[in-house]
């Protein structure tokens, strides 16, 4: 088993922005949450990408086209594997979480989903998890659900289950929280809404990074994740659906790759996963998020849960120490995330102060403004942390905030 | 004074600091002196939604000298002794005057990266806001 702990200059030395002065201070970015920096290696794949096996996939004749379509279908492989899916048709390839669940809502709802029904998604959710259900209800006349999290940040279960009814058409929910950091039991969610036949997507934007995730295991119907969350690159991202369901789907956009043959009298559809994939995909990305999930899987995700388990847990116990210091979210359950509010400091304050001293965090609603309603707030400061993120780190985190406490005093 | 006075009188006092500390420990004074505003004026009309934080911006003209008087809040600090440094500026001038200003002591002071639109605080928006009503107070008949 590899400790990270002990290789951590090795693997630091992984990601060269690392490295980075901001204002004379050394980075200590904390703004993991948001977007993960990458390692040389998916650098290096884009690069080589582009100055070596650059030509449109599926195209076929030449030499080029079919470097660049093997690599693109390997990484759709690799995809399969990490989610530990029946098959990479079952991979579909976006630009990210928003679009695969902006996918999903569109297709199955256009074909499941009716006037009268429900939709179910928690309080927890960020917009993206949201938005594209509100719409997809104002569209068909469906009603929206909301599962509701206690003051811990847990989700109340047992709300969960009453909500659930003949009415209900999908389950939306994260398994975990982008604010709160909360690990949602949607293993057992998932249990509860297929017993009533009703199929779930898993919002995996802040999971895949940090838990082995299994979709088969899990029985999710719908899991979605972002490739730059996890050390790939941005504009690719994962919607994983049972063929079960994208088969019945209707395609979400029209357009080259998804189409088997096309007149002006009759357009029939390509078969899966390229009915959904409308138009050239990013296929340099597409490797370079399989060079990501290599790099992942080298170092082991158990190892990097165990670490980051060990940063939160140092991170907690520290910050907590700080007088006036909130954090929001106190599940047993959580990941690499806190979320917290100093004495009266405004986080924008906080925040832009750090940010002198070199330390990046988001400030902010993050995106999931009812959770700031939750708890009567408009904004938190938010520090998540990565697999190449140091104790010393969280040290100069806790020092940062006394230092910027001190100016309000 | 006139606004470029102004102006370079703030630039003048910011010049005493190397340090960003100091300069912020200013800006949180000044942030923290800035006179409370009513609780009818912090009211949704005047109100300038940013992202990050939310400020809050009155303006009427001075009966007897015609001019614009500006008064505001924000919840943030540091956005707070920004606009304190903008009242102090531009309030109490005549509204054409506002309305054409040139406001260059923000970048001089190095506070620029505040009006930056990807900051979404409020502040770009409260200072387009500041100009506009120069500029509607001054076709005032």
């Amino acid at each position: 088993m590899m400790d990270i702990k002990s290789n951590i200059a090795a693997i630091r030395a992984d990601f060269p922005i690392l490295d980075t002065e901001v204002y004379k201070h050394p980075l200590v970015y904390l703004d993991n949450a948001a977007t993960t920096q990458k390692p040389a290696c998916v650098i290096r794949r884009i690069e080589e990408g582009y100055s070596r096996h650059n030509a449109n996939v599926h195209r076929w004749v030449h030499f080029l086209s079919q470097v660049a379509t093997e690599a693109h279908e390997a990484a759709r492989q690799t995809v399969a594997s990490f989610l530990n899916a029946a098959s990479s048709s079952e991979i579909i390839f976006t630009r990210g979480t928003t679009e695969a669940v902006n996918l999903v809502a569109f297709s199955f709802g256009e074909k499941f989903v009716s006037a009268g029904n429900e939709i179910i998604v928690s309080e927890m959710e960020h917009h993206s998890n949201i938005v594209p259900w509100q719409l997809l209800c104002q569209r068909k006349g469906a009603r929206l659900r909301v599962i509701p999290f206690d003051d811990r940040g847990d989700l109340d279960l047992s709300v969960y289950e009453s909500l659930i009814n003949e009415k209900t058409k999908l389950v939306a929910v994260a398994q975990v929280s982008n604010t709160l950091g909360t690990v949602n039991p949607v293993s057992e969610m998932i249990r509860t809404a297929h017993a009533h036949g009703v199929p779930v997507l898993i919002d995996g934007a802040q999971a895949v990074q940090h838990i082995k995730v299994d979709v088969r295991a899990l029985d999710a119907d719908f899991y979605v994740f972002s490739g730059h969350k996890i050390y790939g690159p941005a504009g690719v991202g994962v919607l994983y659906g049972k063929e079960k369901w994208l088969e019945q789907m209707p395609p979400y956009q029209g357009g080259g790759e998804m189409i088997a043959r096309v007149s002006f009298e009759k357009t029939t559809f390509n078969e899966l996963p390229y009915k959904f994939e409308a138009g050239t995909p990013d296929f340099i990305g597409s490797t370079a998020l399989a060079e990501a999930i290599r790099y992942v899987e080298n170092i082991g995700i158990e190892n990097i849960h165990a670490y980051e388990s060990g940063l939160l847990a140092y991170a907690t116990q520290q910050l907590s120490q700080i007088e006036g210091l909130r954090i929001f979210g106190q599940s047993a359950n959580k990941e690499s995330v806190v979320s917290m509010q100093v004495d009266r400091i405004h986080p924008y304050d906080m925040g832009t102060l750090l940010d002198k001293l070199g330390i990046a965090l988001r400030t902010g609603h993050h995106c999931a403004e009812p959770v700031m309603a939750h708890y009567g707030i408009d904004s938190t400061l938010r520090a998540s942390f990565a697999l190449y993120n140091t104790f010393e780190e969280v040290d100069a985190l806790v020092a940062g905030i006394r230092k910027v406490k001190t100016l309000f005093e | 004074m006139t606004i470029n006075e102004l102006q370079d009188q703030v630039i003048d006092d910011f010049s005493a600091f190397d340090e960003w500390f100091d300069k912020y420990a200013m800006l949180i004074e000044l942030g923290n002196q800035l006179p409370p505003i009513t609780e009818a004026q912090r009211c949704e009309q005047n109100l300038i939604q940013g992202c990050q934080s939310r400020v809050w911006l009155d303006a009427h003209v001075d009966e007897v000298s015609g001019h614009v008087i500006f008064e505001g809040d924000s919840d943030a600090v540091i956005v707070k002794g920004i606009l304190s440094l903008l009242i102090q500026v531009l309030s109490d001038h005549a509204p054409a005057e506002i309305a054409e200003a040139d406001l260059y002591f923000i970048e001089r002071i190095g506070l620029k990266e505040h009006l930056s639109p990807t900051r979404s605080n409020g502040l770009l928006a409260m200072v387009k806001q500041m100009k506009l009503y120069g500029l509607v107070f001054s076709q005032k008949p």
